[in-house]
């Protein structure tokens, strides 16, 4: 009777899972069609790469409790290798179609995450964070140690252009690279997401969750780690070697911690704990690279500022407040928090005004103080020697905070309210069942 | 490797243990047989989770021998010990909190069904696997909570799911640790009989501090005080034995023989 409970269990999870993979190979398709700038192309296989990065990345924050500091050790590296295989390609000393060089870098990045995993996942928690911020900064001088493989200052660079173009495949239009890559992540995502099934994937959960007890069950943590180090190295090679593909140029900075950095960064933006937050956050990672960083010159500021807020109040990142708002919905009670969603963002875009404001000003003092003491701040002229727009600004950002937090308590008691109904909704359906 | 089957299941030999310059146990000597229900008892500070931690792998001894079927285990580490078929339960509830029920079953079952560190196959297709980790949620009576985190159940299924971590790899030889703490009378009635169900015919030594629960389901009790083993006996032996009245049971023992002559 316990057999036929399982097999006609409904599992409804099947067909969405049909509608999300092939929405997600969708979007990859069209969207060189519904964003047909050159630099929007770029951008799109920028993601595409991140996307590969931030996941492997979060193999081992979300699923298995490891801080990596130093994580770009392994997409770095995947890149010069992929270079170096790149060139030897051209001078016909090794036979390697281009398409195939993101795999060589992933072989590389996965030997990489051999060698120095071992030390590195010897230890669980902060020593492991400890350990991959040392080996990435020795990656990182060796990189400029060995200028004859790292290419010192001035890095390696290639040409993707090589060899004879098969079925008119040069990868010499950007366009065709896009689709590379694109092939390149929805085949990593889907394994990647296989991984998260498998035995292995499973106890790097438990691992994350309760080391000690794994002991006890019959498996050495450190083995896991290990592994799952090794399966993410890959992954991080495989984006290198893509990246690598994309600028035709690698120098020793993506070895470096910025990089690691920004991997951290965004994947907890996006969020660790559900598998497809990376991929959110790999794309605000271009996002914020390209288009922030145009915007403003104090774009750091604001990713910081942006990432302090979202630790205080949304550890979870950005798609578990997705998921989160997903399950009020499906219990029909979102309709009455949309209010308080709608104070929130009025009162947060005032502070946000208010503050950027201060910060624009700041800026144009230390670097702009020979064009004047004016700038344009959306729209307005500001004089960031005058005492009323220094006035102005921190008026706005005090009333900004002001109300923010006033409606961020409503927004709070509204939203017990609503988990506490939901609670007794699924006490009743449990009961009925 | 012996080909005959060992004569104990457990046994310890003359184990010490000093943290510093303090010595914890000194000098257990214990030996359990196969199938046994085995009682360790004694004041607190005894030295009882000590000696499971000594047993388990958790630390090391400082000398002395244990043995598991016959074979020397200390100085292994607790999955080299797990793996020769020795599971442990824990005093406070040591679960992975952020899985469900049966997420949490199946990864008690994954290692000793052979699928170590596979990442080729996917867990939907461990048959075996997944009904080993049904089997134990119904034993457990968790069934109706299969998907609930376990961080989201009550302590006593908490508990229970501690229990169901400890058996589900099939161990022949158990360690629960206090399995009834912190429970209500009637949970704890619930649970000896729950402990009974899921040991049945393997070697199980239990921490106790409920002389109804010692009573009710031992063959055998091993008094603890200050790290020895003065006394391991059947339950009638052990009540009667002058040395454990005067060191340990003497108040304890009148009380619940007042109490629980229905034991």
């Amino acid at each position: 009777m316990q057999h036929t409970g399982q097999v006609y269990r409904f599992k409804p999870y099947n067909v969405g899972r049909w509608v999300i993979w092939g929405g997600y190979a969708l979007l990859m398709a069209v969207a060189p069609l519904l964003w047909t700038s050159s630099l929007s192309l770029t951008m799109l296989s920028q993601m595409g790469i991140a996307i590969i990065a931030c996941l492997a990345f979060n193999m081992l924050l979300g699923q298995g409790g490891m801080l990596s500091f130093g994580h770009a050790v392994y997409s770095g590296l995947g890149s010069f290798f992929a270079m170096h295989a790149l060139n030897l390609a051209g001078n016909g000393a090794i036979v390697l179609p281009v398409s195939l060089v993101p795999l060589v870098s992933g072989v590389f990045g996965a030997v990489f995450a051999v060698l120095l995993g071992y030390v590195t996942t010897k230890k669980a928690g902060t020593p492991f964070a400890m350990i991959t911020l040392g080996v990435g900064e020795l990656v990182a001088a060796m990189a400029l140690m060995f200028p004859g493989f790292f290419g010192g200052e001035g890095g390696i660079s290639g040409n993707r252009v090589q060899g004879q173009p098969f079925l008119g495949i040069t990868f010499g239009p950007q366009v065709q690279l896009y689709y590379l890559i694109a092939l390149y992540t929805f085949v990593a995502t889907a394994l990647m997401f296989a991984f998260t099934r498998t035995p292995l994937g499973r106890m790097l959960n438990a691992v994350r969750d309760n080391p000690e007890r794994v002991e006890f069950v019959g498996y050495n943590t450190q083995y896991v780690r290990y592994f799952a180090f090794i399966a993410s190295g890959f992954f991080m090679g495989i984006a290198g070697g893509l990246g690598a593909l994309n600028f035709e140029i690698v120098t020793s900075e993506v070895v470096g911690a910025t990089r690691s950095g920004a991997y951290l960064l965004f994947t907890f933006l996006g969020g660790a704990i559900f598998f497809f937050g990376p991929i959110i956050g790999a794309v605000l990672m271009v996002l914020a690279l390209v288009l922030l960083s145009e915007l403003t010159l104090a774009w750091l500021l604001y990713l910081g500022l942006i990432f302090i807020f979202m630790v205080m109040y949304a550890p979870g990142g950005i798609s578990s407040l997705i998921m989160m708002n997903l399950r009020v919905a499906a219990f029909g009670k979102l309709r009455p928090l949309l209010a308080s969603y709608a104070a929130l963002a009025g009162t947060a875009l005032t502070a946000l005004v208010g503050m950027a404001a201060i910060i624009e000003m700041v800026y144009h003092l230390q670097l702009n103080e020979a064009l004047g003491p004016t700038l344009k701040f959306m729209g307005a002229t500001l004089n960031a020697k005058g005492v009323d727009a220094w006035f102005g600004a921190c008026f706005v950002l005090a009333v900004g905070v002001a109300m923010f937090e006033f409606s961020r308590r409503q927004f709070v008691r509204e939203w017990g309210h609503a988990q506490e109904e939901i609670e007794k909704e699924v006490k009743k359906r449990e009961a009925a069942a | 490797m012996s080909t005959a089957p060992a004569e104990f299941a457990l046994e310890l030999r003359d184990v010490r243990k000093n943290f510093g310059k303090t010595e914890i146990i000194r000098g257990a000597n214990l030996a359990v047989k196969p199938g046994e229900r085995v009682a360790v008892i004694g004041p607190n500070g005894a030295g009882k989770s000590t000696l499971f931690n000594l047993i388990s792998g958790r630390f090391g001894s400082t000398s002395g021998d244990i043995l598991l079927h016959g074979q020397k285990i200390d100085g292994l580490t607790p999955y080299e010990i797990n793996r020769r078929g020795l599971a442990r339960s824990f005093q406070v509830s040591n679960l992975f909190n952020r899985l469900s029920v049966f997420e949490n079953l199946r990864c008690a079952v994954l290692w000793s069904l052979g699928y170590k560190y596979s990442f080729w196959r996917f867990l939907a297709d461990a048959k075996d696997a997944n009904e080993r980790a049904e089997e134990v949620m119904e034993m457990i009576k968790l069934h109706k909570r299969r998907d609930v985190l376990a961080m989201n159940l009550t302590y006593a299924e908490q508990r229970a799911l501690e229990i169901g971590l400890t058996i589900a790899g099939g161990a022949q030889v158990i360690l629960l640790d206090e399995p009834t703490a912190g429970m209500s009378r009637s949970e704890t009635a619930r649970f000896v009989n729950l402990i009974r169900e899921v040991t049945v015919s393997k070697t199980l030594l239990t921490v106790e501090h409920d002389m109804g629960v010692v009573f009710g389901l031992a063959d055998k009790i091993a008094v603890l005080v200050y790290g020895e083993v003065i006394a391991f006996d059947t339950p009638e032996k052990v009540r009667a034995n002058e040395r454990v009245k005067e060191a340990y049971l003497g108040s304890v023992l009148a009380e619940s023989q007042a109490a629980g002559a229905g034991h």
